[in-house]
């Protein structure tokens, strides 16, 4: 039986990572370089083995063999093929053999790397790899096995592992096929980028560990692994983007981000990472702030784990949860070991890890760099508390409270506020020594700028007064910061660009271009900055300025709404056939124009799609989207025997596209800065000399 | 000199501390929602007036009235565990709301929720509402979950069981 193939693999990836978590320690005491090499070979065995048993899971669910749980949980016989395919990481078994599969994957690809003047490294960083790699597997070989199968007992049906005695297999007819809310083109790209960045940020970690057993604790690790970090950062950055335009598209609250416990697990090894991203430059630039990155390493590696284990424990409610899962204590555990082992690893080499440089001035690069990371820190904080809360306060007092969203935006808005304006300052200033007086010459043009725009904003929102809402002053200082940073890294841009064209005699253009490509990481860092800025606009537009209304209203009726007038035409009914030509979802999709003062804009069709195997509905909004405003209309209810009457629910999200705009930007940042550089040996030494020379705020 | 750039960055940090301190204290007393059962309301009424509350109950399938005109919805719960073993040790969710719901001498509350009435409104559904206790002994939602043990959460097939 396939299912039982499947499980023997995991069996053995099982037990291959165990020996090579031994084989790698042993190699160490030894001093042997046949065992070191043995156990990262061990290692590479994992990825053929753990490709071998997603596929063979994989295969379970294409061909519907519902004998195997799993398959019968996530799969049904009406959806399409690719679908079938990705209800692999459709439930919790699946989605733990996915994360192994992707971690070595990655971990194989970052061993096969040319070792020769890191080999100190390799056994500790294979180490570290085979124990987050053993105990993923461990948890599906021992609490999730997703090859589990259902027997016919006297008693009823049972799923298990072994054959109970007396039982034989039981085949149900069709499976209860994949939430539908997760059968979305965003839901099935969100989950592996989200792992991709999970998985990635191990590797950091353990090259941060082998740094500090091994003592070598000069850049080398975080020079390594400074481009992994960022393809990390990067599909981090897509899943939680993904995961936010999925909720927009499907979850039908008008909304993006919902601050739900899952959504925060997610979010907050992001935080850490970012930091990181940020602080390892000073210690590459200055020697500073080393025992901070280990910390940020270390920190992230347990917040990815916690992150995983929220998701997956069932420990808190949302709406992203799985059931209640014994796999909770396991991980608890876990995190608990990795966490004090590093720790512990930390403090031991305290004294080595000593900054070679020291802060002198308040307004110097490094000490913005500083502040920057502790505001990352501060968010943290901010969201780890509010996530376990509820649980201190049971301790404490007794009282389930919980926070809600409020608690997040009043808490966290004013510190990304502060960071979007230390975006701006901080590449204004100088290393090593900055005083107000150039920080304020160089902010003078960018702020004169920033304050012509704020005034026609302010006087646009005169003529319209309609628009102030109670959010307004936190709107306009909001706006305010951003467009003054917008301006200050758009001016960075230029300064550098017409510096350069003036020298080399070229276009403005070709030198940004050719900037941009000698110093990825900095040009990369400023696109992304540029990205959050729109970023920042969407949100403030959508949190602050989003109206809504909802009514009941018969044909030939109208909603209104920020200047749109919705009409309500038609309901229609019909059933969505699958490939095989039997009924998947019944659709009830509405008829709706759309006009705005008078004129026509377009005809939209908002639906509620029912679907039969799953017995789940799906609402499907009727969107209307510029870069000023979404128009945005949910059919919620209707009245199916006189076909007459039906209620919408109507957003207007000013702004709401600056947002996936901004994000598609910040997106192409991190492949700049992430993309591999020209081996700088080769490049010409006076293209290098002069790109140094043209470099201001260097 | 030399004394000066340290107290700046102690300053300043001190300041940071203050400022987030402040931001999570503050924010979570405005923001803290009570989480009780439908019995705890009862028993503790003077304690739930006027506080932000997050009550679960068992939907009672004949008490719910709509009206699509005003989006006013009106249903009563039936008492539920509010603690996720308990509810585990009683036999899991779908047992415990089907107990609630037959059993007329469990502590019911009314409420009203003004808004679209959600697609999961049926009989035994877990509600969780967040909202006050009016002096009336009525809750007035204004955020409600719905939750129902599905075909889908099941491990085990339908056609199957018994």
């Amino acid at each position: 039986m396939l299912a039982d193939f499947g499980y023997g693999i995991l069996v053995i990836t099982f037990l291959v990572s165990i020996y090579a978590i031994f084989a790698s320690v042993f190699g160490q005491v030894k001093k042997s370089q046949k065992w070191i090499e043995s156990s990262r070979l061990a290692m590479q065995l994992t990825f053929p083995l753990t490709t071998l048993a997603s596929l063979v899971m994989i295969y379970l669910l294409v061909s519907n063999d519902y004998n195997v749980s799993f398959v019968y949980q996530v799969s049904s016989r009406a959806m399409p093929t690719y679908l079938k395919v990705t209800a692999l990481w459709g439930g919790q078994a699946g989605s733990l053999l996915f994360w192994s599969w992707l971690l070595s994957l990655f971990m194989t690809a970052v061993t096969l790397r040319k070792w020769d003047r890191d080999r100190e490294f390799l056994p500790w960083v294979v180490l570290v790899a085979s124990i987050t790699l053993a105990f993923f597997i461990g948890l599906n070989v021992f609490y999730e096995n997703p090859f589990t199968r259902f027997w016919q007992t006297f008693s009823g049906v049972t799923p298990a592992t072994f054959r109970p005695a007396g039982a034989i297999p039981f085949t149900p007819a069709d499976g209860s096929g994949l939430n539908p809310l997760l059968r979305h083109p965003g839901m099935i790209i969100h989950p592996p980028m989200l792992y991709l960045g999970f998985v990635g940020f191990v590797i950091p970690y353990a090259f941060a560990i082998a740094a500090l057993v091994t003592g070598r604790t000069d850049d080398r690790w975080t020079h390594i692994t400074r481009r992994w970090t960022l393809w990390a950062w990067l599909f981090l950055s897509l899943g939680l983007v993904l995961g936010g335009r999925w909720a927009y598209d499907v979850l039908g609250w008008g909304g993006y981000w919902g601050w739900d416990p899952v959504e925060i697990a997610a979010f907050m090894p992001w935080l850490t990472g970012t930091a990181f991203l940020h602080s390892v430059m000073i210690q590459e630039k200055r020697g500073m702030l080393k025992h901070w990155n280990m910390i940020l390493v270390i920190l992230t590696y347990s917040l990815v784990i916690f992150g995983t284990f929220l998701t997956r424990s069932g420990v808190l409610s949302s709406v992203h949860s799985f059931a209640q899962s014994a796999i909770g204590p396991a991980f608890f555990i876990f995190i608990g070991l990795t966490f004090f082992a590093s720790a512990a690893l930390l403090i031991w080499r305290w004294p080595e890890l000593k900054a070679e440089a020291q802060m002198t001035s308040v307004l110097s690069r490094e000490a913005l760099f500083l502040l920057n990371n502790l505001l990352f820190i501060a968010i943290l904080v901010v969201c780890f508390w509010g996530v376990i809360f509820p649980l201190i306060s049971e301790l404490v007092t007794g009282a389930k409270v919980t926070v809600g969203p409020p608690f997040y935006e009043r808490a966290t808005g004013p510190l990304f506020a502060a960071l979007v304006l230390l975006m701006g300052v901080a590449p204004l200033s100088a290393w090593g020594h900055s005083t107000l007086k150039t920080l304020g010459k160089a902010i003078v043009r960018p702020l004169v700028a920033a304050v012509i725009v704020m005034a026609a904003i302010l006087v646009y929102f005169v003529l319209n007064p309609h628009l102030i809402n109670g959010y307004f002053p936190y709107a306009v200082i909001g706006l305010f910061v951003t467009i003054m940073t917008a301006f200050v890294t758009l001016y960075e841009f230029w300064r550098a660009a017409e510096a350069r064209s003036r020298a080399q005699k070229e276009n403005i253009f070709v030198s940004l271009w050719r900037l941009a490509g000698r110093n990825r990481r900095r040009y990369g860092g400023y696109t992304i900055h540029l990205g959050v800025i729109l970023m920042a606009v969407g949100i403030i537009g959508i949190e602050m300025f989003q109206t809504e209304t909802q009514g009941t209203i018969a044909k030939n009726q109208s909603i209104q709404l920020a200047g749109y007038t919705m009409t309500f035409k038609e309901l229609q009914e019909f059933d969505l056939l699958d490939a095989r030509g039997a009924p998947m979802q019944n659709v009830t999709r509405a008829t709706v124009d759309v006009h705005q003062n008078g004129q026509y804009l377009t005809t939209l069709y908002p639906r509620r799609d029912y679907y039969y195997d799953s017995e789940q509905p799906m609402t499907i909004p009727g969107v209307r989207s510029t870069m000023q405003d979404d128009f945005y209309i949910l059919l919620v209810d209707w009245q199916p025997m006189s076909n007459i009457g039906a209620t919408f629910k109507v957003y207007h999200n000013p702004m709401v596209n600056w947002l996936w705009f901004g994000s598609a930007i910040f997106i192409l940042g991190t492949f700049i800065a992430a993309w591999p550089e020209k081996d700088p040996e080769k490049a010409p030494a006076r293209a290098r000399k002069s790109s140094l020379a043209y470099q201001p705020g260097d | 000199m030399s004394q000066n750039p340290r107290i700046k960055f102690i300053l300043g940090g001190v300041m940071m501390l203050a400022a987030v301190v402040y931001l999570i204290v503050s924010s979570t007393q405005v923001s803290a929602q009570y989480f009780m059962t439908v019995n705890e309301l009862k028993e503790k009424r003077s304690e739930a007036l006027g506080r932000e509350l997050r009550v679960s109950g068992a939907i009672v399938g004949e008490s719910i009235q709509y009206d699509p005109q005003t989006l006013t919805l009106k249903f009563t719960v039936a008492h539920v565990p509010g603690d996720n073993a308990q509810i585990e040790r009683e036999g899991g969710l779908g047992v415990v709301l089907h107990e609630a719901v037959t059993d007329p001498t469990r502590a019911r509350i009314d409420v009203v929720y003004v808004g679209v009435r959600p697609d999961l409104m049926r009989n035994e559904a877990q509600a969780i509402m967040t909202g006050k206790l009016g002096e009336d002994g009525v809750f007035y939602a204004d955020e409600l979950l719905l939750k129902c043990p599905t075909k889908y959460e099941e491990a085990v097939p339908e056609q199957a069981e018994g």
